[in-house]
């Protein structure tokens, strides 16, 4: 069974963010998802500054099965890559949730949260 | 659509085993167990199982066994002594394949054809509307056969621990019938598709779980793993071996393949010899290459390959190698270019630069 954290959000496409009181957020996929594409080899994340609209591709993740794109759960500005993913891919496997978040960004429109899903939500989507 | 797949003997193995399974060739089939480059890795260093029981199986015999034979494949038939095997092409007129296969030759008079999962039902047909007045007969065998590829280093002393069949004098692409885990009647074939040594072992169906666990408890202190048809493609990528649907099809000749070794015009007459020795003889149009890349990202198949702005071929298939650390792949590029310096591909709008390899990543 995949594990799905209660304390974070998320999108029908298998992404998980983490919102801070701050207005920013942490991006990453989730547990299934690392799980179905099996050995992650690459992670490819924008450039901080980027900015991407809700449902967005904001990268890509590749396996040696497939390439898949990563969307954007919200309206947002990138303020980090996780540089760790460069040399260390398979942190996406190991640790969807920790080691292997994707970007923080800056939310732009608050609103689009209610949007997402909950915990409850998304594992009743799996 | 309702498409039926079809199980193996060792479906239920797979599933205990946690394999994830996904539909291939009609069949249902583990991708894998673990992971792909872990898999990948023990068939390089110790030892891993694959069920390749997909892949069918037709038996020829008859008088004019091998003489039928030698009509409908590019390689040399007749030649095959008793108890070896041999890797050959089956053409169209127009030099298209219609499947690549290992032919072992069980008697004078009789062969054990190894098919492709997809194209056995084909494979069966074409044989039989070839038959002319030939004295031979074409069984379909799939479904009594079960096989499993045992690969990797460590492959010899481990099988060694399930038979009494001595091992050490099976020569490359020579075979035995005997007993494995108690099961008789097996074909134990030093062949493989991984690039390392090992053995294929053809099984009566009905034994195939039993010799399965055997191999797997035997194994296991030696590190023996299952492993799934994720490793099985990148593992025969390392080493430059053709899959039917990408590096050979209907439309890609074993000439353009790179398998001309395979294409024997020393024999006098044989289905798509015209059209291969034409291509022989004045260069095919297009032809199969390999490569590598120094990038991250994975060209996958139907990638577009560019001589500067020119789009010259396309990715047949692609992977990440588990050994180079790298991604691979192999790519029809059309004539004049299959030598280039200067090639690149196209990944998501980034042009990467082809590495041209001429000889495989593993031997």
């Amino acid at each position: 069974m995949s594990n799905v954290p209660a304390d974070l959000h998320y999108t029908k496409d298998h992404e998980w963010i983490k919102v801070a009181a701050d207005g920013t957020a942490v991006i990453g996929i989730t547990d299934h998802a690392q799980a179905a594409l099996g050995d992650v080899t690459f992670v490819d994340l924008p450039k901080v500054g980027a900015s991407f609209n809700h449902g967005d591709v904001f990268g890509t993740v590749e396996s040696v099965k497939a390439a898949s794109d990563l969307y954007s759960p919200i309206s947002c500005e990138v303020l980090e890559a996780n540089s760790d993913l460069n040399n260390s891919p398979d942190l996406v496997n190991r640790e969807p949730y920790g080691g292997a978040w994707m970007i923080k960004v800056k939310v732009k429109n608050p609103a689009e949260l209610a949007a997402l899903l909950d915990a409850a939500g998304y594992a009743a989507t799996l | 659509m309702s498409e039926t797949l079809s199980r193996t003997p060792l479906f239920a193995l797979h599933v205990e085993l946690g394999g994830r399974i996904v539909p291939f060739a009609g069949w249902e089939m583990p991708v894998q167990y673990t992971g792909i480059i872990e898999e990948h890795m023990a068939v390089r260093k110790t030892a891993g199982l694959f069920d390749v029981s997909h892949m069918g199986e037709a038996r020829v015999r008859g008088r004019d066994a091998a003489k039928f034979l030698d009509g409908i494949m590019t390689n040399e038939m007749a030649t095959i002594k008793v108890g070896m095997a041999r890797y050959t092409v089956m053409c169209q007129p127009d030099g298209g394949c219609v499947d690549d296969l290992i032919v072992y030759r069980l008697a004078e008079e009789e062969f054990l054809i190894c098919l492709n999962a997809s194209n056995a039902p084909k494979d069966i047909a074409w044989m039989r509307s070839h038959l002319g007045s030939h004295q031979v007969e074409v069984l379909d065998e799939c479904a009594a056969w079960a096989q499993l590829a045992l690969q990797g280093p460590l492959a010899e002393k481990i099988l060694a621990l399930v038979t009494s069949t001595p091992l050490a004098s099976i020569k490359r692409f020579g075979f035995v019938l005997g007993e494995v885990a108690g099961a008789t009647g097996c074909i134990i074939s030093r062949t493989g598709y991984t690039g390392s040594p090992g053995f294929e072992l053809y099984l009566p169906a009905a034994s195939a779980e039993k010799v399965a666990r055997a191999l797997l408890a035997a194994g296991k202190p030696h590190g023996l793993v299952p492993a799934g048809l994720g490793a099985r493609d990148s593992l025969r990528l390392e080493a430059n071996y053709p899959l039917y649907g990408h590096e050979i099809s209907e439309r890609i000749s074993p000439i353009q393949a790179g398998l001309g070794w395979t294409v024997k015009f020393t024999k006098p007459d044989f289905i798509g010899r015209e059209a291969l020795h034409r291509q022989a003889q004045g260069g095919p149009t297009s032809s199969v290459v390999l490569f590598s890349l120094d990038d991250r990202r994975i060209a996958r198949q139907g990638a577009v390959v560019y001589s500067g702005e020119t789009p010259v071929g396309e990715v047949l298939s692609g992977t990440q190698s588990p050994v180079l650390g790298k991604p691979i792949g192999t790519a029809l590029v059309a004539a004049g270019h299959a030598a280039s310096a200067s090639l690149t591909v196209d990944i998501r709008g980034n042009r990467i630069p082809l590495h041209l390899a001429t000889e495989p990543f593993v031997k």
